[in-house]
């Protein structure tokens, strides 16, 4: 392995000043890397109510009843993790380095280190990250819960996170990442890597809840085999200062599936620039891309590049956006790149502001305007398009609604 | 209830409606007839408040009332209502939803849909990929829980096969209180080209709606007849007119 890691260093050395294509450049050099470390947690429900109260409004159950699991990192320190389900397994990515010599088949595997300087600040910088792993068959009756902590001022966040879900199980992720309530300034650097066995089957919900001046930037790439199956969700309701994002899906195996579904709203000062890529490399390969996006006053920018390798594969892609006020900015940039004949590539885009005629068609039925057009944004941002198991979609539901009385 | 006095409506700069006289008294029931593009919609689009239908003259009373420049949601809640020819898609908001959302809360959603055969459409989009018939009666399962006392009916059974319009008229007798005879107040303004609605709801008075204004009332099934019989064009060169 440190022959491995010596040759990682290097090449994210090389990669330090290296600019990703998409989204402003960030000054690394302008954040510290954490020192402050806290001690860890056996019960969620000890950490102060502030703290609690961050987690909730990100999806997290502090009292983790309807949990398989937990992790749960400030800055660097790991404050807990627990699995609560046999054959599921939660740690520290750095426990797991320790405790795992086949790491190194996963490591860097699906994200290259030197993609950009942000890759290479996290091999680094690395610290910590959670490794969630289903070993072989394995279900989890309930979804496990990860969240990545920003607590203090100034810092940058560098986490190396690994999910392996193995032959023909089945693993529900929901994860939060957000601030202290008082933190002003800071940016979150979190790789993900995912690889996604024979048969398995990972559902993976991200809620992001930044504050003010927060600068994000995840670098993701997901290995899907045979049959396997990803399903992402994304929510983000809240001002994020700068958000950049494009994870790449690796759809190697035949009849693979992987599904991208995001709800994003922009208030003014927020700039998100997302999406996601997907490689359809063997026949059967099903990829899709749904995107809702609302502009406040920020600017939104959702991407989709579905790439067709092989024949017989599918993609779809639709991206949705509304403009609620002047000066806000919605694009939608869809890609579909077939690069054989046979294969059925689609997209639908539709950007603009709410249909006059479904607001008139509500306010005839005795509602006010302003009913009728939060009618129809809570109906956009309907989260039945994520096809979620029912307490998980309840959970999102509730975040969604608590999110949207911030922006409207 | 309501009173037209040459109303004048003009849509996207041209004039449609030149000087619309018409009163529909408490607990009757009208029925208005017209070629297509007369303005029929027109006229109860105007009625309803729709601000694309923009009033250039006249006036409009509700109860009394001058409503002429009153907000669309404001008529609504003085209770006039309206089934739509041609309805919007409302992605992401069920049908359910819309027929809670139009009563207020106070509406047994199950029993209406049960009422006009709507219980599979409930978990629907509004309006998404709907047949002509699933419109209307998606249209008729939001006006029985929104309770309007006065209700536009803009062709409510064009596309509807006889089975659904019988449904349909059943519901438009109870939306009229056509059971109760004393107490009865509700009226009613319906479009029809076909008036196979008649065979099934009582009406009153017939209007011809041609060249902008209301060319002949009288009794609509002998109305019907005549139009049936020599189409509108007679109708242009009635002397009675
Ligand atoms: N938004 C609009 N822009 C331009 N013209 C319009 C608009 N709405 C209606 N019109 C025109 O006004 C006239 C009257 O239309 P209206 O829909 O009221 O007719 P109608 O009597 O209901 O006809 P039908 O029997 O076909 O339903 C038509 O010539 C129509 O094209
Ligand atoms: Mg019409």
């Amino acid at each position: 392995m440190s022959k491995l890691l010596d040759d990682l260093t290097k090449r994210a050395e090389a990669a330090i000043d290296k600019k990703a294509p998409f989204g402003e450049d960030i000054d690394l050099t302008k954040y510290i890397n954490p020192s402050e470390r806290y001690e860890y947690v056996e019960n969620l429900e000890t950490l102060s109510a502030e703290e609690k109260e961050r987690l909730m409004a990100v999806g997290i159950d502090t009292k983790a009843e309807q949990r398989s699991g937990s992790f749960i990192q400030h800055d660097t320190t790991v404050r807990h993790r627990d699995s609560t389900q046999e054959g599921v397994e939660v740690m520290g990515t750095a426990e797991a380095l320790a405790k795992y010599d086949w790491m190194e088949e996963y490591w860097w595997k699906a994200v290259a280190v030197d993609q950009d300087k942000y890759t290479a600040h996290v091999q680094l910088h690395q610290n910590d990250g959670y490794f969630i792993r289903t070993l072989p068959g394995v279900k989890t009756t309930f979804p496990l819960q990860a969240c990545l902590y920003l607590k203090e001022e100034q810092i940058t966040q560098n986490v190396h996170n690994i999910i392996i879900a193995e032959e023909g199980s089945e693993l529900h992720i929901i994860t939060g990442c957000t601030t202290g309530p008082h933190v002003k300034e800071g940016i979150h650097l979190g790789v993900s890597e995912f690889f996604i066995k024979k048969g398995a089957k990972v559902s993976f919900t991200m809620i992001h809840g930044w504050n003010e001046n927060v600068a994000v930037r995840p670098r993701t790439g997901i290995i899907i085999e045979e049959d396997g199956v990803f399903l992402s969700n994304y929510i983000l309701l809240r001002r994020a200062h700068s958000l950049q994002m494009y994870p790449n899906a690796y759809l190697n195996g035949k009849n693979s599936t992987a599904r991208f579904n995001s709800i994003i709203a922009v208030p003014e000062g927020s700039h998100v620039d997302g999406g996601a890529r997907t490689y359809l490399r063997a026949p059967g390969a099903k990829a899709e891309i749904i995107s809702r996006t609302i502009s406040t006053g920020g600017t939104v920018i959702s991407r989709g590049h579905m790439i067709g390798e092989v024949p017989g594969v599918k993609a779809h892609m639709e991206c949705n956006g509304l403009i609620l006020s002047e000066h806000g900015i919605v694009a939608a940039v869809p890609e579909l790149e077939g690069r054989v004949a046979d294969v059925e590539m689609s997209h639908e885009a539709a950007v603009g502001k709410i249909a006059k005629e479904e607001i008139e068609y509500l306010m005839a039925r005795g509602l006010s305007e302003d009913e009728a057009k939060s009618t129809i944004i809570r109906g956009f941002l309907d989260v039945k398009i994520m096809g979620l198991p029912p307490h998980l979609e309840n959970a999102i539901k509730k975040a969604v609604e608590t999110g949207q009385q911030g922006f409207m | 209830m309501l009173e037209l006095t040459d109303l004048r409506v003009e849509v996207s700069g041209k004039e449609i409606l030149n000087g619309v006289n018409l009163t529909i008294d408490t607990a009757q029931t009208h029925i208005l007839f017209g070629p297509n593009g007369a303005g029929k919609t027109t006229l109860l689009m105007s009625i309803m408040g729709f601000p694309e239908y923009k009033v250039t003259g006249g006036q409009i009373r509700f109860n009394e009332e001058d409503v002429t420049h009153l907000p669309l949601h404001e008529r609504a809640r003085l209770g006039i209502g309206m089934s739509f020819q041609r309805p919007p898609t409302i992605k992401g908001l069920k049908t359910r939803q819309i027929i809670e959302l139009s009563g207020h809360g106070g509406a047994d959603i199950d029993e209406i849909a049960g009422e006009v055969n709507l219980g599979y459409l409930l978990d629907r989009d509004v309006n998404d990929g709907f047949s002509g018939g699933e419109i209307k009666r998606s249209e008729m399962a939001q006006l029985i829980a929104q309770q309007p006392s006065f209700v536009l009916l803009d062709e409510p059974e064009s596309g509807v096969d006889l089975e659904n319009i019988s449904l349909l008229g059943g519901a438009i007798n109870k939306l009229l209180q056509k059971d109760m005879k004393r107490q009865r107040v509700n009226s009613c303004l319906i479009i029809t080209h076909t008036g196979y609605i008649l065979d099934y709801v009582e009406a009153d008075v017939g209007h011809i709606l041609l060249g902008g204004r209301i060319s002949c009332s009288g009794n609509p099934r002998e109305m019907l007849g005549h139009i049936k019989e020599s189409g509108y064009e007679e109708c242009a060169i009635c002397p009675s007119c």
